[in-house]
């Protein structure tokens, strides 16, 4: 046994364990099965699939805002419908196979209420939210995704760590 | 109205798939899970990182092998581009906004449609909160184009 070697090892267990207490096989196989889905679609038909285009797209079937009846919304609308109905169904195959049948969240209401609406304002705003930017974005290496992403995962490390050091909880 | 785009026969089960296994993956990945979602944003659990990064990555290589070595998508007989956004104002003010939202619930939008496949009704509070900020968001717009064109009747 090498006592410094040793001492270096356990170390960067403790650090890794730390920064990653569930692992991380879960988190990167499932980033990875999320990449096969967008590329299945990008190869088939060149379109980048966002998944936040769906409110805007899906208002033009009940509000004549002409903000709403684009022509991009109205020519993807019935597809996103269909993509979006098969995220849903993709994640209950996971429920019924291998997530214990489904559970539900602990997280407040009006934290998930208001949260949302400022999601549903936000990356409409800023043109694209986790996928678009943080997937199609990043992967095309765009400046303006990047510039979305690092905007968007500091502003959500500094309220989530606020909320918890004012114990709010969960 | 471009509908021809959807009437090739195979367009509408490569959407299928392809949602199916980005639904698949965001619950496998424990994304969909607004608890571990907070975790990582409260630095407790940095595995996201893995979630973004790896579905990013595979992505990444399939956008640079067919800009580079493929013609058109045979769909769709779209060329293949990169999704380029044009940058200005709006995208660290929505993304400044997004992020609040994104880290007040641990909610993002393709996380939030998984949820709810996986049983988690509460989830659609968060899910009819997005409806009406996007509502909100494309009526305030609207309002001031119109309100910008009285006052500006030049413009």
């Amino acid at each position: 046994m090498n006592g410094p070697l040793t001492a270096v090892a356990l170390l960067a267990e403790v650090s890794f364990t730390g920064l990653f207490p569930r692992g991380i096989a879960q988190y990167a196989t499932g980033g990875v099965l999320i990449g096969l889905g967008v590329s299945t679609i990008y190869l088939g038909t060149a379109i980048t699939p966002g998944a936040s285009t769906f409110f805007e797209s899906t208002l033009s079937y009940v509000s004549a805002l002409p903000r709403f009846n684009r022509a991009t919304y109205l020519a993807s609308r019935d597809w996103r419908v269909v993509f979006t109905l098969s995220m849903v169904a993709g994640a209950a195959v996971y429920a019924l196979l291998l997530g214990e049948g489904g559970w539900t969240t602990d997280v407040r209401a009006w934290r998930l209420l208001v949260g949302g609406v400022l999601v549903g304002v936000g990356t409409r705003i800023g043109k694209g939210c986790t996928s678009g930017h943080g997937i199609n974005g990043l992967a095309s290496l765009s400046k303006t995704s990047f510039a979305s992403v690092a905007t968007f995962v500091s502003v959500a490390i500094g309220v989530a760590l606020t909320m918890q050091a004012l114990g709010v909880t969960p | 109205m471009t509908g021809s785009v959807d009437r090739h026969p195979l367009f509408v089960p490569l959407v299928v798939v392809g949602g199916l296994l980005f639904g698949f993956g965001l619950a496998y990945s424990e994304m969909a899970r607004p608890e571990v979602v907070l975790d990582f944003l409260q630095l407790q659990d940095l595995g996201l990182v893995f979630v973004m990064g790896g579905a990013a990555g595979v992505t990444a290589v399939t956008i640079a092998f067919a800009t580079r070595f493929l013609d058109r998508a045979p769909v769709t007989d779209a060329p293949y581009g990169k999704r380029r956004k044009p940058f200005d104002r709006s995208v660290p003010v929505g993304g400044a906004v997004f992020g609040v939202g994104w880290g007040l619930s641990g909610l993002c939008p393709g996380s939030a449609y998984a949820s709810l496949g996986i049983g988690n009704y509460p989830i659609l509070l968060g899910l009819v909160g997005m409806f009406v900020g996007a509502y909100a968001q494309g009526y305030w717009r609207a309002y001031r184009a119109g309100s910008d064109r009285t006052a500006a009747p030049s413009d």
